[in-house]
């Protein structure tokens, strides 16, 4: 059977809270041995799926399957997996070995045995001689060790970490880290990782899965995740980027930034609208010379411990962030440019709002649960189901929630370049693209009115 | 230095006022004299006739039942009341507020009115009333102080260690028994000695749920001896012993919560 490649399948999964959608209809194959890390933003549903898989909350719909079983409504204790907390969830009246032996007691173990394990598993996290220590007595990750210790020690063919680090200081975090990716190696279990911290996801991963709103957005390496992301929001998520609209003119030949550059990507057609992803460390600053492909003035210039990083306005009016070991001082005429094989094109999500609507009467179309006015529609019967666009640019958004036809909240802001590019959810529960030149805030309230010139009605 | 003087001159009368009452009743149980005022040399008379039993028969069965009826209580209402507070504590925020309201309201609520319902719940269901009925009254009336004193032991608690324990192979009871009940034992330790101390206590409540089979506990039987005109000299002694008793419990359950505030 093909499946038994894959010790965890998710297969359909969603999850629902109320009304709330935690998940959305979640695929995911993890193989023996892999080291999986789930990244996202906070509320993005990435524990929610740790948890499903550990057992603690069951899915609404979909399947998940551990080592080929089906364990969608197992309870957690009969689970083959084990789980590293992010408080560490130490058992506070028990010492350090017995913490370590709670699973090992369950399963009725002689005790030689038990303390032959314990002992192995204190040696495998550096605690050997912490046995009969307090809980409370250690510090943050030592309790984590400990933690680490209690789960590797019952030998799950799945080990299930969610933020384990989170609560470290950086240098610690950063230790932890290298002993988690030692730790993985030797035992050779695998390890799904939760993680909202994207540097981390790229340090420790076999495979990252990057999600948001309860959906996976890119499933891949470090590598491809990094220089392959295949929208905005991973590109913006992971790493610093530049991202910019675009046009592919043809083949290997894109425009943006107010120039056109080569690249080494094909098959999008011609004259599409795309989006392009420069990393800032990709991009070359030096002294204006014939060699630049864009001219620009630096505007700030920031020391980051191994690089400067520099915010350089073109001439053509972009804003692009340039990472560089050279200073070149807020204010400096400056040369850029950007070789091709840097040069990551996405295909755009959409080029417009798109909602679907009924037509009301000649002058109004329905939408967002809102009756708009429209321009006069002539060859659309009144009431049939119909198809509305708005451009990205067209859409107002207001201060004052009470002066939009409609509301909502800010929910995800991406700069590119020379303006910003929001996403609103509307209270609808429906979202709407905006591109504005003002300066707005992740979880604002504003208002939203449409023109009625701006509103495209289509069968 | 007058405003000082002052300030601790107000204290002492204050201590003075509050515990003369009770140091009067230790002095005079250690004399003889029948009727409370007089003097009449120290001696530990009444103590010993107090455990000789055999006049005082009455006297002894009332603090045997009280102290029965005490320990039954405090034992069943911990019980009760720390279950009641691990379900409160799972209950979806909205419902827990008003599950905690619920379980305040009898804590506020006047003894006597509790006593003069309780009484009316016993005689519409025709349960005749005696021991029976004010065991179940006072665990009544005790219950809601042990999810009290249970409630913020949970709530203190990482949540996800009942988590852990089921992840690590526990069954839900045993991740019950081995890792939330070490955790909320204090709690349910403090619990059943303030159940305990408010059984003891109690005599509103007993009064109307003890019906007339001659069941008396120490409370009821001390009412009951002062009606008769003048007070039994033994149970100066006795008030002695069981204020001393609950001051030594009261020690206790402030010395173990200082002591968890210092853990913290």
């Amino acid at each position: 059977m093909q499946q038994t490649n894959f010790i965890i399948e998710v297969q359909n999964v969603s999850k629902y809270f109320g009304e709330k959608v935690a998940l959305d209809n979640i695929n995911l194959s993890v193989k023996k041995g892999e080291f999986v890390t789930i990244l996202g933003p906070s509320g993005c549903g990435k524990t929610t799926l740790l948890r499903l898989i550990a057992g603690f909350q069951t899915a609404s719909e979909g399947e998940i399957r551990i080592s080929g079983q089906e364990i969608t409504q197992t309870p957690p204790h009969q689970r083959p997996v084990n789980t590293v907390f992010q408080k560490y969830a130490l058992f506070p009246h028990l010492n350090v070995f017995d913490n370590i032996a709670f699973g090992l007691k369950l399963k009725k173990l002689p005790s030689s045995i038990i303390e032959k394990k314990v002992k192995g598993a204190l040696k495998m996290v550096g605690m050997t001689d912490y046995e009969l220590r307090d809980v409370d007595s250690l510090s943050g990750g030592q309790q984590q060790r400990v933690a680490i210790a209690r789960a590797i020690v019952n030998n799950p063919e799945v080990l299930l970490l969610d933020e384990p680090l989170a609560a470290l200081d950086l240098k610690m975090r950063k230790d932890m880290q290298m002993e988690l990716k030692e730790l993985h190696k030797s035992l050779g279990v695998t390890f799904v990782y939760v993680t909202h911290d994207q540097e981390e996801a790229l340090t420790l991963s076999d495979t990252i899965v990057v999600m948001s709103e309860g959906k996976i957005q890119q499933i891949g390496t470090p590598i491809d995740i990094y220089n392959e992301p295949i929208n905005a929001f991973v590109a913006d998520f992971i790493g610093e980027s530049n991202i910019l609209n675009g046009v592919m003119v043809k083949d290997k030949l894109v425009s943006f930034a107010g120039q056109e550059f080569e690249c080494v990507d094909e098959g999008f057609g011609e004259n599409m609208p795309i989006d392009v992803v420069v990393r800032p460390e990709d991009i070359y600053i030096f002294d204006p010379s014939d060699a630049a492909q864009l001219t620009g003035k630096v505007t700030s210039c920031i020391f980051k411990g191994v690089h400067y990083e520099m915010l350089v306005q073109t001439t053509t009016g972009y804003e692009l962030m340039v990472q560089d070991y050279n200073y070149f001082e807020a204010g400096r005429e400056v040369g850029l440019l950007v070789k091709p094989f840097d040069i990551h094109v996405m295909k755009k999500e959409r080029t417009c709002n798109t909602f679907e609507g009924r037509l009301v009467d000649e002058n109004h179309v329905e939408f967002l649960g809102q009756e708009f006015e429209c321009m006069p529609v002539k060859d659309i019967e009144p009431g049939a189901t119909v198809k509305v666009e708005v451009d990205f640019g067209r859409v107002i958004l207001q201060d004052n929630e009470e002066d939009g036809m409609l509301t909502g909240d800010v929910n995800f802001i991406l700069y590119k370049g020379d303006h910003y590019h929001l996403t609103v959810r509307s209270d609808w529960d429906e979202d709407v693209y905006v591109d504005t030149n003002d300066v707005w805030d992740d979880g604002d309230r504003v208002g939203i009115t449409i023109a009625a010139e701006d509103i495209r009605v289509m069968q | 230095m007058m405003k000082n003087l002052l300030a601790k001159g107000y204290l002492w009368l204050l201590l003075a006022l509050l515990y003369s009452p009770i140091l009067i009743i230790m002095i005079f149980s250690f004399t003889e004299a029948k009727v409370l005022g007089n003097w009449t040399g120290f001696s530990f008379d009444l103590y010993s006739s107090l455990f000789s039993g055999g006049m005082h028969h009455s006297l002894t069965n009332a603090l045997i039942n009280t102290f029965v009826i005490a320990l039954i209580a405090a034992s069943v209402s911990t019980m009760l009341g720390s279950i009641a507070a691990i379900g409160i504590y799972n209950l979806k925020s909205r419902t827990r507020a008003t599950m905690n309201f619920v379980n305040n309201i009898p804590i506020m609520n006047p003894d006597i009115i509790t006593g003069v319902s309780l009484f009316l719940l016993f005689v519409s269901f025709g349960i005749s009333q005696g021991f029976t009925t004010v065991v179940l009254a006072h665990i009544s009336f005790c219950t809601p102080y042990v999810v009290l004193s249970v409630m913020p032991r949970l709530k203190k608690m990482n949540p996800n260690i009942y988590e852990a324990a089921l992840d690590l192979g526990a069954t839900p009871f045993q991740a019950l028994r081995k890792v939330i009940l070490p955790e909320i034992l204090p709690g349910m330790i403090s619990g059943f000695i303030l159940a305990f101390t408010l059984s003891i206590d109690d005599f509103a409540v007993t009064i109307f749920t003890i019906g007339n089979e001659g069941l008396e506990t120490l409370s009821t039987y001390i009412y009951a001896d002062a009606r008769k005109g003048g007070l039994t000299p033994e149970l100066r002694p006795l008030s002695t012993i069981i204020f001393v008793t609950v001051l030594v419990l009261l020690i206790v359950i402030n010395r173990r919560a200082e002591k968890q505030k210092q853990e913290k």
